[in-house]
């Protein structure tokens, strides 16, 4: 592949749910094993965005290129073929209730990839003492956890077939200062020893500024500013600044109805 | 007179619309079942959740229908000396109709509820998006084993509701109303012929496979956290037992109809 090809790249995305557009021609870019983070108020469609990409969501316009090659109206066959690239960690960690946590992890192994269980077992350990928990806690189910333990589980099953990209959405939020801090240096480490492309999004500065190389704002359908992680205080830009300060008085006015 | 016409107009338009996305979706479910990867344990685990489980259920209520169905048509009988009918009566709106009828309507209440309501939560809480992610597809790891559990699980019940709603009546029927055991018995097996039992079996088949779709299809479809899955459990359930019933009268023409 051509080292100049970027992993992930968007351009012109449009998608509405009625009349409501939500993501209003989208255009950002992704190089390979770098980390991209999307800020975003909520409901500015970051979910949505990420949705578009991994093929959850049709979009009405525009084009999604990974590796260069187009995403959007590919063959069944060709997505399933796809989604072998992927790694998603939900927001709510969407672990499956009725499995076990080593079977959590192990599921895209086992169901996706047809590997025998007891390898895919011994893979699904490994993964989880990755992400600082023992094998006890791969007898328990999910319900037994708590939102720490369960994110990290989220992000052992997002790394367990070893994705090129993977995408973290609010990987952060719901936590605490400290299991926040625990579960971005995870990220970190689980996403540089796979060599991963990473897209995160989240509204956590915190989180923002630890795990990205690069930054992109996006409000109301729109990336209205993206550039190095470092450069994101000086980006003269008033909604970054808006957004960085947490300042209620700005260019991005909440919607706030009277009682 | 024209906005009457254009609300009729625009409702079944929308019921043309929600046929199409259920046909759609049906087809969707079954397509899974034709190339691999298949899911035999999922499918097997459904089979026993469907049928196992909802056979106290359905033994009861099948035993009290055969019982009530005795004493019913005694006392109508008796008005015109035709007591000996009871046996027979029984035995055949059992099979043909009262068994398939009642087990879907319990199997609709029961497991079409809880499918409804498993696979909304998965919706809401993004397992479902979740299992796409994994490189698996979601009508076949979760549409697919339900539609085929239903189809195979209600006839298996009927049949042991039939079983059980016959010897309700017959119990009735010679203890409480004194018919001679061997000779209500005789009757009984007298007048059953093989297509009554087939024709109660075919149904079952045919409200297992629309309990787990709608089971399914509510699930699937639902939104808006807790309230939504709320909304779909009703749905499954208030749309299974119209569509049993709706399914029951449109077999019971194609088989017995003149």
């Amino acid at each position: 592949m051509n080292g100049s090809t970027p992993k992930i790249a968007v351009r012109g995305l449009e998608k509405s749910f009625g009349p409501k557009r939500v993501l209003d021609g989208i255009d950002i870019e992704c190089g390979v094993g770098e980390s991209l983070v999307i800020i975003g108020g909520s409901g500015t469609g970051k979910s949505v965005f990420i949705k578009c990409i991994l093929g959850l969501l049709h979009p009405e316009a525009g084009s999604i290129h990974i590796d260069g090659a187009e995403t959007i109206g590919v063959r069944r066959s060709e997505r399933a073929r796809l989604m072998s690239k992927f790694g998603m960690l939900f927001q709510g960690a969407a672990l499956f209730d009725s499995l076990r946590v080593w079977e959590n992890v192990a599921f895209g192994l086992i169901q996706g990839r047809g590997m025998e269980r007891a390898n895919a077992k011994r893979i699904a350990l490994e993964k989880l003492a990755a992400v600082g928990l023992g094998a006890e806690v791969g007898e328990l189910r999910p319900a037994e956890l708590s939102g720490g333990m369960q994110k990290r589980v989220a992000l052992a099953r997002a790394i367990a077939a070893e994705p090129e990209i993977i995408f973290f959405d609010e990987p952060t939020t719901g936590l605490d200062p400290i299991m926040a801090d625990v579960i971005n240096d995870l990220i970190i480490k689980c996403v540089r020893e796979l060599g991963a492309t990473a897209v995160s999004i989240t509204h956590d500065m915190v989180s923002a500024r630890k795990i990205a190389d690069r930054i992109a704002m996006l409000h109301k359908g729109k990336i209205v500013w993206q550039g190095p992680a470092a450069e994101i205080d000086g980006s003269n830009n008033p909604f970054v600044d808006q957004f960085v300060h947490g300042r209620a008085e700005g260019p991005i006015q909440m919607e706030v109805r009277a009682v | 007179m024209l906005d009457f016409l254009a609300k009729v107009g625009a409702a079944f338009l929308g019921f043309l619309a929600a046929t199409g996305r259920l046909v759609g979706f049906a087809l969707m479910g079954l397509a899974g079942a034709f190339s691999p990867p298949f899911y035999p344990r999922i499918i097997l685990r459904q089979i026993v959740y469907m049928g196992y489980y909802s056979l106290p259920v359905v033994g009861l209520t099948a035993i009290f229908t055969g019982m009530v169905l005795a004493l019913q048509s005694y006392t109508g009988f008796a008005r015109f000396n035709a007591e000996s009918a009871v046996a027979t009566v029984v035995v055949l709106s059992v099979t043909r109709e009262l068994g398939p009828v009642i087990a879907g309507l319990m199997v609709a209440g029961r497991v079409g509820a809880a499918m409804a309501a498993e696979i909304g939560t998965m919706r809401v809480t993004d397992q479902i998006d979740a299992l796409t992610t994994l490189s698996t597809d979601p009508f076949r790891y979760l549409v697919l084993p339900r539609l085929l559990a239903g189809l195979i699980t209600l006839p298996l019940l009927v049949v042991v509701a039939d079983i059980i709603g016959v010897f309700g009546g017959y119990i009735v029927g010679t203890v409480k109303l004194g018919f001679n055991p061997a000779s209500y018995l005789t009757q009984t097996e007298t007048y059953l012929e093989t297509m009554d039992v087939v024709s109660g079996l075919v149904k079952a088949g045919v409200f297992g496979f629309i309990v787990a779709l709608m089971g399914c299809y509510h699930g699937y479809h639902s939104r808006g956290g807790a309230e939504g899955v709320g909304q779909a459990t009703t749905y499954a359930v208030v749309s299974a037992s119209i569509l049993i019933l709706v399914a029951n009268y449109m077999l019971t023409t194609a088989f017995f109809g003149k």
